[in-house]
């Protein structure tokens, strides 16, 4: 066997070695976060603080909670990956399942297909989209980070491929059985597709969990900002101009202590949901992606 | 012997007559039809009646006076477009990031599921596994945040820098360590994700191939070389005339996150270009930049689909 070669043994551990470190660095600037977010000021600003915190203190994470705003964009992210992830996949699967029949069952598919594959190529860029928000008079609506993502022609492509794998004789027997399309999807195709719909929610909750820009473009006022725009303007942006912050809470906010602390606290949900994300995700696209 | 049939031999398939049956098709699909309607709705508000809101690229738009009322100027800011030294910049920018982002987002995430196949304890290969594919999951936000602090002049980057002795470097405030920046971080991000699908193509190497490769004793790495890489080539091709599409899409959200004035000129991509044309208040050119990359961006897609769909048979359904 090719394994029992010297040669081969020594490429072995070299690779194993590799792909370790590799894997390291993936999680090393995360864990470096980590560590600042617990460290005191000072050592932190001394860039003293490297993979472990250094004068462990909880006080960064205090003063990010002093911060009203965190709050309410924490309350607003959680609302928006809720009801974003429910109303995203009771459209994608209600618009998945027609779209699965064969066209010669149902004729105007294929013109339902084209309908919705060219809203996937075709965008019509920013401004024109943020004028039609503006005259439909949804700027500073919480709907506004809702409505426009429900349609994700990505996730019905998925979906639809996984329901054209089933088997036709599930479909045949219910229509012997009087079902109706509506109890076709919604007790026959739904459960027997939970591994796909499980993997398809996540992948919504961690898109609308880490949305930012819409939020700041059709939001005007701070306070209906979702949690990654708000860091977006403290962190990255360092724009504290429109935030409505006293000059003692944006000296707080903008300590690196706190900023790690803001990023770490905005990355837990998904470390959360990772494990779960995991163990569907691979098997779920994979499924979605391969056609007979 | 003869069979006899009352089929007529110059007999014509049979046609429905489409009127009746569209009538029908309704009435036998009607649920089908009302369970799309909510997506269809939704759909033509936000994807469709923006559409029309193109025309503010040839016009000089004023939001007071409306898109019905303002001033038509035709080609002008499409001209401007391509004579301007700012945005014919930006053009080349976006080109050249984008273009190194899909080279690299295939030769790494190739060699690494190549490398990773290799390993034959499940528990080591699955760990490895959870810990790249986690940054893919991280917005640009977070990253960003991240990157600004490791990779600072002070930060833990160039500390270790300092530490083998190498002068630190500005990742973020010279212009072509910024764009060296932009494609590390992406593959950072994405190598790991990006891995699963030729890791599903290796999968699907039939075995036998390297058994009989070993009864002809061929050593590891030229199985590797006859079969693994032929084997996964046409999934190869496949991601990488879809990638075509993407072409002039060199990523927003790391680029507005990570950029800085001091490296506005060589990191400006038409996506950073439109929203900040945009929000100084200059509708109509974001709106006219903004319409040049949808438009060449959807000949590029529905060109790479189509060769996708022609030379590999790949249909997306």
């Amino acid at each position: 066997m090719y394994y029992k070669d010297p040669k081969y043994k020594i490429f072995y551990v070299f690779n194993i070695v590799f792909l370790l470190l590799l894997s390291i660095l993936c999680l090393l600037p995360l864990v470096h976060i980590f560590a600042v977010s617990l460290s005191s000021q000072a050592p932190a600003d001394a860039n003293l603080v490297t993979f472990f915190p250094i004068g462990f203190t909880l006080e960064s994470y205090e003063k990010t909670f002093s911060n009203p705003l965190f709050f309410t964009a924490f309350g607003i992210s959680v609302s928006r990956t809720v009801v974003g992830t429910i109303l995203g996949m009771l459209i994608t699967m209600l618009v998945a399942y027609p779209l699965s029949k064969d066209p010669r069952d149902f004729r105007t598919r294929n013109v339902y297909v084209w309908f919705f594959l060219f809203v996937m190529i075709f965008n019509a860029g920013l401004v024109p989209t943020y004028v039609l928000i503006q005259n439909l008079g949804l700027i500073d609506s919480f709907w506004v980070l809702i409505l426009p993502g429900l349609v994700n022609v990505f996730n019905i492509i998925l979906m639809l491929n996984f329901f054209r794998n089933l088997p036709k004789e599930l479909d045949e027997a219910a229509i012997m059985d009087g079902a109706s399309d509506f109890s076709i999807l919604f007790r026959i195709y739904v459960p027997i597709s939970l591994p796909s719909i499980a993997t398809l929610s996540l992948f919504t909750m961690v898109f609308h969990w880490n949305a930012w820009f819409d939020g700041m473009i059709f939001m005007n006022s701070q306070s209906n900002w979702p949690l990654q725009t708000l860091i977006q303007s403290i962190v990255v942006g360092q724009d504290f101009g429109n935030a409505g912050l006293s000059s003692e809470d944006i000296a707080n906010l903008s300590d690196r202590t706190v900023k790690a602390a803001q990023i770490f606290i905005a990355m837990l949900p998904i470390l959360a949901v990772y494990p779960f994300l995991q163990k569907f995700f691979v098997k779920g696209i994979v499924l979605g992606s391969v056609k007979e | 012997m003869k069979v006899k049939t009352n089929i007529p031999l110059d007999a014509k398939p049979y046609k429905p007559k489409t009127n009746q049956n569209l009538l029908s098709n309704l009435k036998k699909n009607w649920r089908l039809h009302l369970m799309l309607l909510p997506g269809v709705i939704l759909a033509l508000i936000f994807h469709y009646a923006p559409m029309p809101g193109i025309i503010i690229a040839f016009q000089d738009y004023k939001p007071w006076t409306g898109m019905f009322n303002s001033e038509w100027i035709g080609w002008h800011n499409f001209k401007l477009l391509f004579t301007m030294d700012n945005s014919v910049q930006v053009i080349y920018n976006t080109l050249l990031i984008s273009s190194l982002k899909i080279l690299f987002g295939i030769l790494v995430p190739v060699s690494f599921a190549i490398l990773l196949n290799e390993i034959r304890q499940m528990a080591l290969k699955r760990s490895i596994q959870t810990m790249v594919y986690l940054p893919h999951f991280m917005s640009w936000v977070i990253l960003g945040g991240i990157l600004l602090d490791i990779l600072s002049l002070e930060g833990i980057s160039n500390q270790f820098l300092s530490f083998i002795g190498i002068e630190p470097i500005m990742f973020l405030g010279e212009g072509n360590w910024f764009r060296f920046t932009l494609i590390a971080s992406d593959q950072w991000k994405e190598f790991g994700f990006s891995a699963i699908i030729f890791l599903a193509a290796l999968a699907g190497i039939n075995p036998s191939l390297y058994e009989a490769a070993e009864m002809d004793g061929a050593t590891r790495l030229k199985q590797t070389m006859y079969i693994t890489l032929p084997g996964i080539l046409p999934t190869v091709i496949v991601v990488m005339t879809l990638s075509l599409g993407n072409m002039l899409n060199a990523n927003f959200d790391q680029v507005f996150n990570l950029i800085t004035p001091l490296v506005m000129r060589e990191g400006d991509i038409i996506d950073t270009y439109v929203y900040r044309t945009f929000t100084n208040g200059n509708f109509s050119f974001a709106t006219a930049v903004g319409l040049f990359k949808s438009v060449v961006g959807f000949v590029l897609i529905a060109f790479a689909y189509y060769s996708a769909g022609r030379w590999a048979n790949y249909r997306i359904f």
